[in-house]
């Protein structure tokens, strides 16, 4: 066969090339031939809110994990948080790609992902906030991974059977990351004083992310009423739980966090870094309008 | 060109003989995510249920699949996603097993059982995975992650060997 630069040898154009997917393989849709109609007395606009927030709680919290590639202290943590990142982003494809078809818009993952404003994202703040270092990271982690793993059991019983197909999914992985942060939060607050002031110093940062998780906003409400959802503030408990758990393994004491007027991030209000944090993951997107991947 | 008419069966047979590209000593019949193959005419639709979310390899295999198919004799092929219910390890099949353990991969132990409720937290060292060079059930756990969403990295105490493990989910 012949062609006229290397680009068409590696391009989705080529039907025979597709063993050379550099460029794309043409299989973009990752919920292609799943059956998309919404359950009977559910509002798929809801439904797509609902999604564009556990969507964009995946997609941001993957972001910042994909920052400390090649900065994290050991190459199995490089593959770890690598893996963990990946995991939250099939995640995020998932649930964004069902967000626009649940409200009839069609509007893609990449739609989604790479044309927004900063201010359309409706992730929970905690997933966009950064740490300073790696013990940071896995507190971070374990509060992340904790509630998200407490709402992804429940939602597997979700009346809308593509979030419940994404949730079972999403369970089995969030399973290892909650066990792979908590395990190192105790291994660093078990070992010498200064990883473990290392903990306590990003302890508030991270507990100061914690009450908006349980914070219902009216979607959530109405999507809980109708079977859809899960209402953020039943999983305090199991929370409060996990955490105290992992912590007391370590005594380490938990502060009493007073919420404010939440819902933040849910509401569409981020934290300072959070345009930067979005102009790099849509960098190479604005770049190159149009290009496929 | 290939001219011959294929029918269900032989159109699974071709299906489920693709490789996973991450791991080749698999077959996805192997790893049992071929889950529905139809033939209409000319035409057929395979679905096949992703391993992990995030799993960059389904993509390679919807293509492989598409080729493999064409390359059979189909006019037209679509791969379709078969989200529920989800994958699970316990699907690898007794074959693919044996040819992970060959290939010096510990195969999976058994998925624990959980569809409804609250997922327990362990805080302990997982698992009792069986070295496969030598045998040995002296192993301990080197990363928790490894280098696919599907496997973590673990070393025997008694041969001294590092070898992949695949995850139970």
């Amino acid at each position: 066969m012949g062609f006229d630069s290397a680009y068409e040898a590696i391009s989705e154009d080529d039907p025979t090339a597709d063993a050379r997917w550099a460029f794309g393989t043409g299989f973009d849709d990752p919920l292609a031939g799943v059956d998309t109609s919404l359950p009977d007395g559910v509002d798929g606009a809801d439904v797509a809110a609902y999604c564009v927030m556990l969507g964009d709680d995946a997609l941001i919290a993957s972001q910042r994990l994909q920052q400390w590639i090649t900065r994290l202290p050991e190459l199995e943590e490089e593959t770890a948080i690598a893996n963990i990142a990946l995991d939250l982003l099939g995640q995020a494809r998932l649930l964004l790609t069902r967000a626009g078809t649940a409200d009839g818009t069609g509007r893609s993952e990449d739609d989604f992902a790479y044309r927004r404003e900063p201010g359309e994202f409706r992730n929970v703040t905690l997933a966009e906030t950064g740490v300073e270092d790696f013990g940071g990271l896995v507190l971070w982690l374990l509060a992340f991974s904790t509630w998200r793993l407490a709402l992804t059991a429940r939602l597997r019983t979700s009346r809308d059977p593509v979030v419940a197909a994404i949730a079972a999914s999403a369970v089995k992985e969030l399973t290892y990351h909650r066990e792979y942060a908590a395990q190192w939060v105790v291994r660093l607050g078990d070992s010498t004083e200064y990883a473990r002031a290392r903990l306590v110093a990003a302890l508030p940062l991270v507990e100061g992310g914690l009450p908006e998780l349980f914070a219902t906003t009216e979607v959530e409400r109405r999507l809980a009423d109708a079977g859809v959802a899960v209402d953020p503030s039943e999983l305090h408990a199991e929370v409060d739980g996990v955490l105290g758990t992992v912590l007391g393994e370590i005594g380490m004491q938990r502060h009493d966090v007073a919420g404010g007027d939440e819902p933040l991030g849910r509401d569409g209000a981020h934290s300072a870094g959070f345009g930067a944090l979005i102009a790099e993951l849509q960098e190479v997107a604005r770049q190159h309008p149009g290009a496929t991947w | 060109m290939v001219t011959a008419v294929l029918d269900a069966r032989s159109a699974r047979a071709v299906a489920e003989d693709v490789r996973d590209p991450e791991l080749p000593v698999l077959t996805l019949g192997d790893l049992g995510i071929v889950r529905d193959v139809r033939v209409d005419g000319g035409r057929v639709t395979v679905a096949l249920t992703p391993t992990y979310s995030g799993c960059p390899a389904i993509t390679a295999m919807r293509a492989d699949v598409a080729r493999a198919l064409r390359e059979a004799g189909a006019d037209d092929v679509e791969v379709h996603a078969a989200l529920e219910p989800a994958w699970s390890s316990d699907w690898i099949t007794a074959a693919g097993r044996a040819k992970l353990a060959a290939a010096g991969i510990a195969p999976p132990l058994a998925a624990p059982a959980r569809t409804s409720g609250p997922v327990p937290l362990t805080l302990a060292r997982p698992l009792a995975v069986t070295c496969p060079r030598c045998g040995s059930a002296d192993t301990e756990q080197t990363a928790a992650f490894g280098p696919t969403a599907c496997t973590a990295l673990l070393r025997c105490r008694d041969c001294g060997e590092p070898f992949e493990h695949v995850k139970a989910v």
